[in-house]
């Protein structure tokens, strides 16, 4: 039986792969580029493991902010994930209370979103073989850009730098066929959160988190059926 | 040259502790239904925002490319086709915008 599960990780994990590889790519050769050792530059991706903060980081030490304000930064930029993490622990009952340390390492914005549209129950194997494929393309593909990122053409770089976004909403549409609410919800999260960005009151990472918790909030509110929610 | 450890130790531990507390603390617990579709709303608010982010984020040159990708994947993943294909098919028609344009 567990056979079964391991396969279905590394299938489901191969859109992430394909997500990864040239963002993980594009950040190894940015940090060579900026003076980084490779040592230190696989303990990025390996420790912090989060792409969009790992980006901001060489950004910001370039610019010659103090590490003090990068981690307060990243912080910020990743306390989404505790959102993420919470509505996860709702699918992950059949998992054992020692797994989920290691588990919660391997949580980001897109294996959090293939995790969450699975639809069932989450196993033990399944999720882990899916995670340690995510992180291990996020850590190779950070050395393989260090090492030989140059050789990749710029244009071919920047198209496949949209397969996450693209995986994003290949995610996100089908759910709008399977249950209509889940469209309005994402019409409504969309207004909310152009609003919240236009404003420019909140530093990026604080308006992902709003984002999130008004639209949700409302959508309980506006779109809550009486009758009890699906299981998982 | 200078060391990045201590940056990179501090980043890791910012991102690893909002990851690992709520699945600690809440995982088997029994929460109310209002919270409880409170979380299960929580995957289609952050994609869309996520979305959103991306194509506010774009650069000019790179919004056009970007907008085709995310639909081309949406309107393929829509009518069934499987995830890895969808997003061959966004990255193969943003390359081709932005070649085009």
């Amino acid at each position: 039986m567990n056979k079964k599960y391991i396969k279905e990780g590394a299938i489901a994990a191969l859109p992430v792969i394909l997500g990864y590889l040239p963002v993980a790519i594009a950040f190894g050769l940015l940090s060579k580029n900026q003076g980084v050792s490779f040592k230190e530059t696989g303990l990025f991706s390996s420790l912090v493991y989060a792409g969009a903060s790992q980006f901001m980081a060489l950004d910001l030490v370039k610019a010659g902010v103090s590490a003090g304000s990068i981690i307060l930064a990243t912080f910020l930029l990743n306390l989404r994930h505790v959102v993420m993490s919470a509505s996860l622990s709702v699918k992950l009952n059949e998992v054992k209370k020692t797994f989920l340390p290691i588990i919660a390492y391997g949580i980001t914005d897109e294996t959090f979103s293939v995790l969450s549209f699975k639809n069932e129950k989450l196993t033990m194997p399944f999720v882990l073989t899916f995670n340690i494929l995510a992180s291990l393309t996020w850590v190779v593909g950070t050395l393989i850009g260090y090492l030989m990122g140059e050789i990749i053409p710029s244009s071919l770089q920047a198209s496949l730098s949209i397969s996450l976004y693209a995986m994003f909403a290949a995610l996100l549409f089908p759910q709008f066929k399977i249950e209509k609410r889940t469209m309005y919800l994402s019409i409504l999260t969309a207004i909310i959160y152009i609003t919240i960005y236009s404003t420019k009151l909140f530093t990026s990472g604080w308006d992902i988190i709003l984002g999130i918790i008004i639209s949700s909030a409302l959508g309980v509110a506006l779109l809550n059926k009486n009758e009890e929610v699906s299981e998982n | 040259m200078k060391s990045y450890l201590p940056l990179i130790i501090g980043m890791g531990l910012v991102t690893y502790i909002p990851r690992v507390l709520p699945l600690l603390f809440l995982t088997n617990k029994e929460l109310s239904p209002k919270l409880k579709q409170f979380l299960q709303f929580i995957p289609y608010t952050s994609l869309s925002i996520l979305i959103v982010r991306g194509i506010l984020n774009a650069t000019p040159d790179m919004l056009f490319p970007t907008l085709i990708g995310i639909g081309v994947a949406g309107i393929f993943a829509y009518f069934k086709s499987s995830l890895v294909l969808s997003v061959l098919a966004a990255i193969f028609s943003s390359y081709i915008a932005m070649n085009i344009f």
